[in-house]
């Protein structure tokens, strides 16, 4: 496919490998921040095709992954209001919350619909006016305008039962925070390409700047993710520390402004819960009063009990790339991909979920 | 007690009555299903089919739930009998005769099941087998989803044919019969929430036909399996295990379709994963295998054959794939349900 | 994470598109990149466009890689 498979091409992979192996002397880690890139580095076994100098570690990039039990918790009792039907992406389905997950509620009754998209959740609205569509809000930059598209949507089709839960989070604010926390220490940073895609790849400038760590915006094919860590291996041999995109095709350095007006417009920023890492200020998006009343938040009472979390899992260390899968005492046995306890394990981008499911072949 | 003869009422949609063996019920099995499946041992109409055959006998049974039960390129009715022969010729079976059972939900289209019935027929007329014997029942509205089906059936097995998931030896090389995943996409695009178009439809095929000529260029067929649920990672792990030997494949050499492999981009599916129910995996000894091949390109339902794949000793039980990009990586069974995802 | 395809826009009506991804199409918006216009790869995420894709910028990274690669344009 055009644009696709050009970029899975394995003997410009292996050009690129070359000259990563040419020019890395330093040991160095490097932190592949998003979901996605983990996928693609363990489905084409990026990792083994590095040289030794190279270590890759995982980031709290999944918005699936960070969302707080108490946050799931929330969506799952919607879903048990009569009356009410959730929307959400696929990807939520099976997250396990304190209790339950979506997919039980719909099991129990509930009314629970997957969408590709919030132009479906809308069309839902407008074909049950006499119930009240709910859109789970789960995504980072990438994902967030798409959710302010169709609350201005539901505004121009006058749709009064159409609302979103927005769980909605911006990433340069957990990027701080886990860089501030000293717990982990990386010579390189893979920046998320599609939210660079939204933000400009200028958004990331400050990780150089202030922590004098080198950057680069990767796209999602394999020769993308190399192209990214021979960019990065030649500002560390270097000794530079500069933002670079890697994916010209995509981004370009202010971004995509529409999409960002859009969310001033809808959104304001405050204060988010990331799972293990905890509240961290400005990281949410929380949607403005002027559109209260497409905020599930503001139109229903939804009472919870205290969440809980699994025991014994490590999916919050593993999320600040202090611990890997492996480090998991639950990985592999009690934690699987057919019985997750957390949700690296379920979630199809979870850092657990590509080391169980693309692993190491023996041979 | 006087007998009252009432006029048959004449509805447009499935009743209660019409499964609980009155005259409704008798008008349905009469009209609905016997006069268009007609043969002779389906019209005796006694309890059970009796007939004689001599030999090995392959004996296997189905259950259809699939939603929506029309889809491009099928129905459940095709599904149905298709599935069944299928599992049948997976063992090398002729087969022969089919029971088909449908649960109804009370108020479903009566128009609807005439178009399934004939699908039914129309299947089991290509795919050579006979509808023996039947059943149907009708639930209340909100038990079943619009229709299930059953089929259970019976085939021969020829002589010196022994196929077993059991049988692969390191050497052997894998063949598949087709592209993947086009069942999967056909009828992914037909759900609500999803809605993509395509002009893509289901592989749904009977492949005893395919089987037969493959067991012409050789008896020594070691395993046949079709990658239903759970797609061509999941069967292939299933004959891993089975066999307690290595499988490795080559990504570039699985043929598949531009439509499913965009699908799979947009809804980030793995097209590994995906149902097929028209296309079969074969493994066979090396010495055969581009003979195997060769034949099986020049049968309708086997046109765009490939080998993908050879049978190792060594990680018994896991399959391996060789990516585009050149490296290597376990590919897993399916855990649970690949649902679409955005992340 | 955020799972973006590249679609190519077959045709426009108003603020939405008839979007083509190897042979399947979808109807899709273009609220976030009114400037696409048909024949544009457009980067596609959960129904939206999210940006437009740089062909030209595609085909120079491709040609940078082959350089890597040492194989020279047009020779595979």
């Amino acid at each position: 496919m055009k644009l696709t498979s050009e970029f899975r091409n394995s003997k410009l992979a292996g050009g690129l490998l070359d000259q990563i192996r040419r020019h890395s002397r330093r040991h160095v880690r490097l932190m592949e921040f998003c979901g996605g890139h983990t996928v693609t580095v363990f489905r084409y076994g990026i990792r083994k095709l590095l040289p030794s100098t190279i270590s890759m570690v995982s980031g709290p990039g999944c918005p699936i992954c960070v969302t707080a039990n108490a946050d799931l918790d929330k969506a799952i009792a919607l879903a048990h209001i009569p009356g009410v039907i959730i929307t959400t992406f696929g990807d939520m389905m099976k997250i396990p919350g304190s209790n339950s997950s979506l997919q039980e509620a719909k099991g129990e009754g509930a009314d629970v619909r997957m969408v590709y998209s919030t132009m479906d959740a809308l069309a839902i609205a407008a074909e049950n006016p006499s119930k009240s569509v709910v859109f789970l809000g789960i995504g980072f930059e990438t994902t967030a305008p798409t959710v302010a598209a169709s609350i201005i949507q539901a505004e121009n089709l006058g749709l009064k039962n159409y609302h979103v839960l927005s769980l909605l989070k911006v990433c340069p604010p957990v990027i701080h925070a886990l860089l501030d926390s000293g717990q982990v220490q990386l010579q390189g940073l893979i920046c998320p390409g599609h939210v660079s895609a939204v933000t400009g790849f200028l958004a990331w400038e400050f990780i150089a700047r202030e922590y004098g760590i080198p950057c680069l915006v990767s796209g999602f094919e394999p020769l993308d993710i190399l192209q990214a860590i021979a960019c990065l291996v030649a500002q560390i041999e270097k000794g530079e520390a500069h933002v670079e995109s890697a994916y010209r095709r995509a981004v370009r350095p202010e971004g995509n402004i529409w999409a960002q007006n859009l969310l001033k417009q809808v959104f304001e920023p405050a204060s988010a819960n990331w799972r293990a890492i905890g509240a961290v200020p400005d990281s949410g998006l929380k949607i403005r009063k002027e559109y209260a009343q497409y905020d599930a938040q503001t139109k229903f009472e939804i009472k919870t009990a205290p969440p809980l979390e699994p025991k014994g899992c490590r999916c919050g260390d593993i999320l600040r790339g202090v611990k890997t899968p492996a480090d998991c005492p639950l990985f592999g046995n009690v934690c699987a991909p057919q019985s997750a306890v957390g949700p690296c394990m379920v979630s199809s981008e979870g850092t657990c979920h590509a080391y169980y499911l693309y692993g190491d072949p023996s041979d | 007690m006087p007998i009252t003869f009432m006029e048959t009422p004449v509805t447009d949609k499935i009743l209660l009555a019409h499964g609980s063996g009155g005259r409704l019920a008798y008008d349905l099995i009469e009209n609905g299903f016997l006069k268009p499946l007609h043969n002779p041992l389906l019209a005796k109409l006694d309890d059970s089919a009796v007939f004689d055959i001599g030999g090995r006998l392959a004996f296997t049974t189905d259950s259809y739930v699939v939603s929506p039960i029309f889809f491009p390129g099928g129905d459940i009715g095709k599904l149905s009998v298709c599935g069944t022969v299928n599992d049948l010729s997976m063992c090398g079976a002729t087969p022969l005769y089919l029971s088909v059972a449908f649960i109804i939900e009370e108020g479903f289209s009566k128009n609807d099941l005439e178009k399934i019935v004939e699908s039914i027929r129309r299947a089991a007329k290509e795919a050579d087998v006979t509808i023996v014997t039947g059943d149907t029942k009708v639930v209340n509205r909100g038990c079943a989803d619009r229709l299930f089906i059953n089929t259970a059936g019976i085939g021969l097995i020829p002589a010196g044919v022994n196929i077993s998931g059991g049988n692969a030896r390191p050497g052997d090389r894998i063949i598949i019969s087709g592209p993947i995943g086009d069942h999967a996409i056909a009828v992914l695009g037909r759900r609500e929430g999803l809605s993509f178009s395509t002009s893509l439809a289901s592989d749904c095929a009977p492949l005893n036909g395919l089987v037969a000529a493959m067991l012409e260029v050789s008896r020594d067929i070691h395993c046949l399996r079709d990658p239903t649920r759970g797609g061509l990672a999941t069967t292939l792990n299933e004959l891993a295990r089975q066999s307690q030997v290595g499988i490795r494949i080559e990504e570039d050499s699985i043929p598949i379709r531009d439509e499913v492999f965009g699908a799979c981009e947009m809804l980030g599916l793995d097209p590994l994963y995906l149902a097929c129910e028209g296309r079969l995996i074969a493994i066979v000894p090396l010495e055969v295998a581009y003979a195997m091949l060769a034949v099986m390109r020049r049968h309708p339902y086997g046109k765009a054959a490939a080998i993908i794949g050879e049978v190792e000793a060594k990680h018994s039980g896991t399959v391996v794939m060789k990516t585009t990009m050149g490296s290597t990586r376990i590919v897993d069974m399916l855990v649970g349900e690949a649902l679409p995802r955005i992340c | 994470m955020c799972l973006a395809i590249p679609a190519l826009i077959k045709s426009i009506a108003g603020q939405e598109a008839e979007a083509e991804i190897g042979g399947i199409s979808r109807r899709i918006s273009l609220v976030l990149t009114p400037e696409a216009q048909v024949g544009d790869y457009v980067l596609l995420h959960a129904g939206y466009a999210i940006s437009t894709i740089d062909q030209a910028a595609a085909g120079e990274t491709l040609k940078i890689f082959r350089e890597i690669a040492g194989i020279a344009e047009g020779w595979e």
